[in-house]
């Protein structure tokens, strides 16, 4: 029985004995707005509007509807996703959570677009469904949009359209192999490391190649968006904006 | 019957000294065991075994494989004491392993409080054997040492307050009947200190602050009581020299990182290597790499110390590649400055002067809107290690080349408070870049480089039989030739994430590498 209690193993993620955050004063939140500034601003923004990470200056946050969620979210991540965990003492959790929800009482920035406009630019005009998945319609190229609304904010989506340059998820890289039989193969990178890369092509087959048997490999360093600036009106893209600001997918 | 009766009197003999201070001194003569962090004092990570060489490790495989229980970073580098491995566990635990089967022969595990205050993650990097103790550094700021045979603790020590933001995440140095320890806190304004203890009691032996209090030299160097909260941690191992009887340590940034204003000066002994009297604690010298740092470049590398000719003189030197972009050598005997050369891209700096202070360029300071600089908050190096081989006479680097935005914030001390100052992220688009490096260790030349896919996590271990090891951020642990670079065997081990050092040891007289690799310790031989 006492080797037994010995060898028993701590659970991989210990999440805290309270259900509501305990460090919500106004010096906590103060503490974890310093924390959040270091920790977490450079992919959600400095007022949570999103950018590389989600949108965090709403309401409600689709995966952390309790207080526990959240704390599990800041301290361990969110496996595959770009949400690393932070390992952070459990007060300092706390006390960024506090700062996490208070962003939500910003209300988010009105947008004045038409949704069904946007819509219709969104699957014709602006041939967005070349690239970008909408539930069950639409290409792989690009990220799917069927929960964006719920995760990026009317500033971070509107820079993405007119700057798509900006920055590049690293999982959205279009890559060209050459094999040393001299066959090229381009797609999605799904990964590569010194020794291997994996390649989702323009017809959704998956390629693995040890790097020997290749030629060469190039990688994008630019993003294959265009940029919207001048191909829609002003208004135009309002209206994809307010449209995608929709899109809330199956995350509720 | 004889025989065995003499040969179990023999083991007795050797069980009852267990590790002595005598062996540490001298791996050489047993190369089968790594018995201290870098395999030696000298820092060389470097292993004589020549069984895995070459010509025959594509043909190395999994022997066996430990898992840990925890999804932390599992940083530790392995000590190997006679067929039985010896390795801390995240966040505090440690276990002892059969090196022939992979089989834990006991596990020790250290119940934490709730409210520790670590800055980068519930790790550590390793155990100090002495004698037939294995001591570890916890996380809420005690010292330990554990009966090597059973895992029960034999005394507890506490080296600091963790609620005040200390805590331990280095691997001891055991040196003659005393270990050396640090402790870490740099983002909390823990102001540092490396300590050495009675290896058999635990009692204190001595202290020596990294920040100088009032009246004592350097505390000029503060602006007010910033001395105070002047971090400047121990959080890496050090080197040792018997022959000068000095400790070299690298000590940690200074404390808020990002918001130099309210610590005007060079704030010593932050981001400095000091040498310090193995005996009392009493510092020999200092050099300090990046006076009054706004990035966060903690001098926390592992020091490496090699003899070779500068200028036709046979010299002792002391390696040095700094996480702030430039390659150090200095004599260890005075610290003097002799080569400081840019190794990774840096936008900092003019270049140093000739006594290898940086010559800075304005406009690098963190702002509160952000200011792109290079090397990155990570630098061009950091606490994993390097590894010397005096058989191609090469040093090797895993080395990072990418920048940060940095910025200013507040910096208002309340103990035990995170007290950083500021924060930074990704250049955006950046791609992060890294390489395995083989210098010439007097000259900081390159010899050759093997390109990684990205900025490495992970140290370098070389070994006789003409080889580097090293571990990609993909999950790969591979080996080079140590003399051209070229590529001669990778194995996938795992999908988290890989922040270690690799060692090497033979048991039965088949040899053995050994790494941790995501949450598991592999080791691997050939079959």
């Amino acid at each position: 029985m006492v080797m037994w209690i010995l060898f028993q193993a701590p659970p991989t993620t210990e999440l805290p004995r309270v259900d509501k955050n305990p460090y919500t004063s106004a010096e906590d939140l103060a503490l974890g707005q310093k924390l959040y500034n270091g920790r977490c601003a450079g992919c959600h923004g400095l007022t949570g509007d999103g950018g590389k990470g989600a949108n965090l200056a709403v309401r409600d946050l689709p995966r952390a509807g309790t207080d526990v969620a959240l704390y599990r979210i800041v301290r361990y991540g969110i496996p595959e996703t770009e949400m690393p965990a932070t390992l952070m003492a459990s007060r300092e959790v706390w006390q960024i959570s506090a700062f996490v929800r208070s962003l939500g009482s910003s209300s988010n920035e009105a947008v004045k677009g038409n949704v069904a406009r946007g819509e219709q630019v969104v699957g014709a005009k602006g041939g967005c469904l070349q690239c970008h998945a909408i539930a069950m319609k639409g290409g792989r190229l690009g990220p799917a949009l069927t929960d964006i609304g719920g995760k990026r904010s009317p500033g971070h989506l509107r820079s993405k359209i007119l700057e798509p340059a900006l920055e590049i998820t690293e999982t959205f890289r279009v890559a060209t192999v050459t094999t040393k039989a001299g066959k090229k193969i381009s797609g999605v990178r799904l990964n590569e490391d010194p020794f291997s890369i994996q390649i989702r092509d323009f017809s959704d087959e998956i390629h693995s190649f040890f790097k020997e048997q290749l030629a060469s490999v190039q990688v994008e360093r630019r993003t294959t968006m265009p940029s919207y600036k001048g191909r829609l009106s002003e208004a135009e893209i309002e209206d994809v904006v307010a449209y995608l600001l929709t899109l809330r997918g199956t995350v509720q | 019957m004889k025989t065995l009766l003499m040969t179990m009197l023999c083991a007795g003999a050797v069980w009852a000294q267990g590790l002595t201070y005598e062996r540490i001194l001298n791996p050489d003569r047993e190369p089968g065991n790594w018995l201290t962090y870098s395999g030696n004092y000298a820092g060389h990570r470097h292993s004589p075994l020549t069984e895995i060489h070459e010509g025959n490790v594509n043909k190395l495989k999994v022997a066996w494989v430990y898992q840990t229980n925890s999804l932390q970073k599992f940083e530790t580098t392995p000590i190997v004491v006679d067929g039985i491995i010896y390795i801390s566990e995240p966040p505090s635990n440690a276990a002892a392993i059969d090196a022939r089967t992979g089989r834990a022969l006991w596990r020790y595990r250290r119940q934490l409080p709730d409210d520790l205050r670590v800055c980068c993650g519930q790790v550590n990097r390793g155990v100090a054997v002495l004698g037939n103790l294995v001591y570890l550094g916890t996380l809420d700021g005690h010292l330990l040492a554990l009966d090597a045979r059973t895992g029960a603790i034999r005394w507890d020590t506490v080296v600091a307050d963790y609620k005040l933001g200390y805590s331990i995440t280095v691997a001891p140095l055991a040196v003659r009947d005393k270990i050396v320890i640090g402790v870490a806190g740099g983002e909390y304004g823990a102001r540092g200190f490396l300590d050495a203890y009675h290896a058999q009691t635990g009692k204190q032996a001595w202290r020596f602050w990294t920040v100088p209090g009032p009246g004592e030299p350097g505390n000029e160097t503060w602006k007010g009581d910033s001395w105070k909260v002047g971090a400047a941690d121990t959080w890496v191992t050090g080197a040792f020299d018997p022959e000068t009887n000095l400790i070299y340590w690298g000590t940690g940034n200074p404390g808020p990182d990002w918001n130099g204003d309210v610590r005007l000066g060079d704030n010593l002994y932050s981001d400095s290597l000091i040498a310090v009297d193995a005996d009392r604690g009493k510092l020999k010298w200092y050099f300090q790499f990046t006076p009054h740092d706004v990035h966060d470049w903690d001098a926390t590398e592992v020091p490496v110390l090699v003899d070779e000719l500068v200028r036709g003189e046979k010299r002792k030197l002391l390696l040095f590649p700094n996480r702030n972009a430039f390659y150090y050598v200095l004599d260890r005997v005075t610290g003097k400055f002799l080569l400081g050369k840019e190794y990774a891209k840096q936008t900092w700096t003019k270049g140093l002067d000739d006594n290898g202070r940086p010559i800075r360029i304005e406009g690098t300071t963190p702002t509160l809107q952000g200011v792109k600089v290079w090397p990155s908050v990570a630098g061009a190096n950091n606490w994993y290690s390097p590894a010397y081989s005096p058989v191609t006479g090469l040093f090797y680097v895993a080395v990072r080349d990418s920048g940060s935005v940095y910025y200013t914030g507040e910096a208002v001390y309340k103990p035990g408070e995170r007290f950083d100052g500021g924060g930074y992220r990704a250049i955006p688009g950046e791609e992060e870049q890294g390489f395995i490096r083989a210098y010439k260790p007097a000259s900081g030349e390159v010899a050759w480089e093997y390109k990684l896919h990205s900025a490495p996590w992970s140290g370098v271990l070389s070994t006789a039989g003409n080889l580097v090891f090293g571990a990609t951020n993909e999950g790969q642990i591979f080996a080079l030739n140590a003399k051209t670079g070229a590529p001669l065997w990778r194995f996938q081990a795992t999908s988290l994430l890989v922040r270690s050092n690799p060692i090497t040891y033979a048991v039965d007289g088949k040899q053995y590498l050994a790494m941790a690799l995501g949450n598991s310790l592999y080791a691997f031989a050939l079959e």
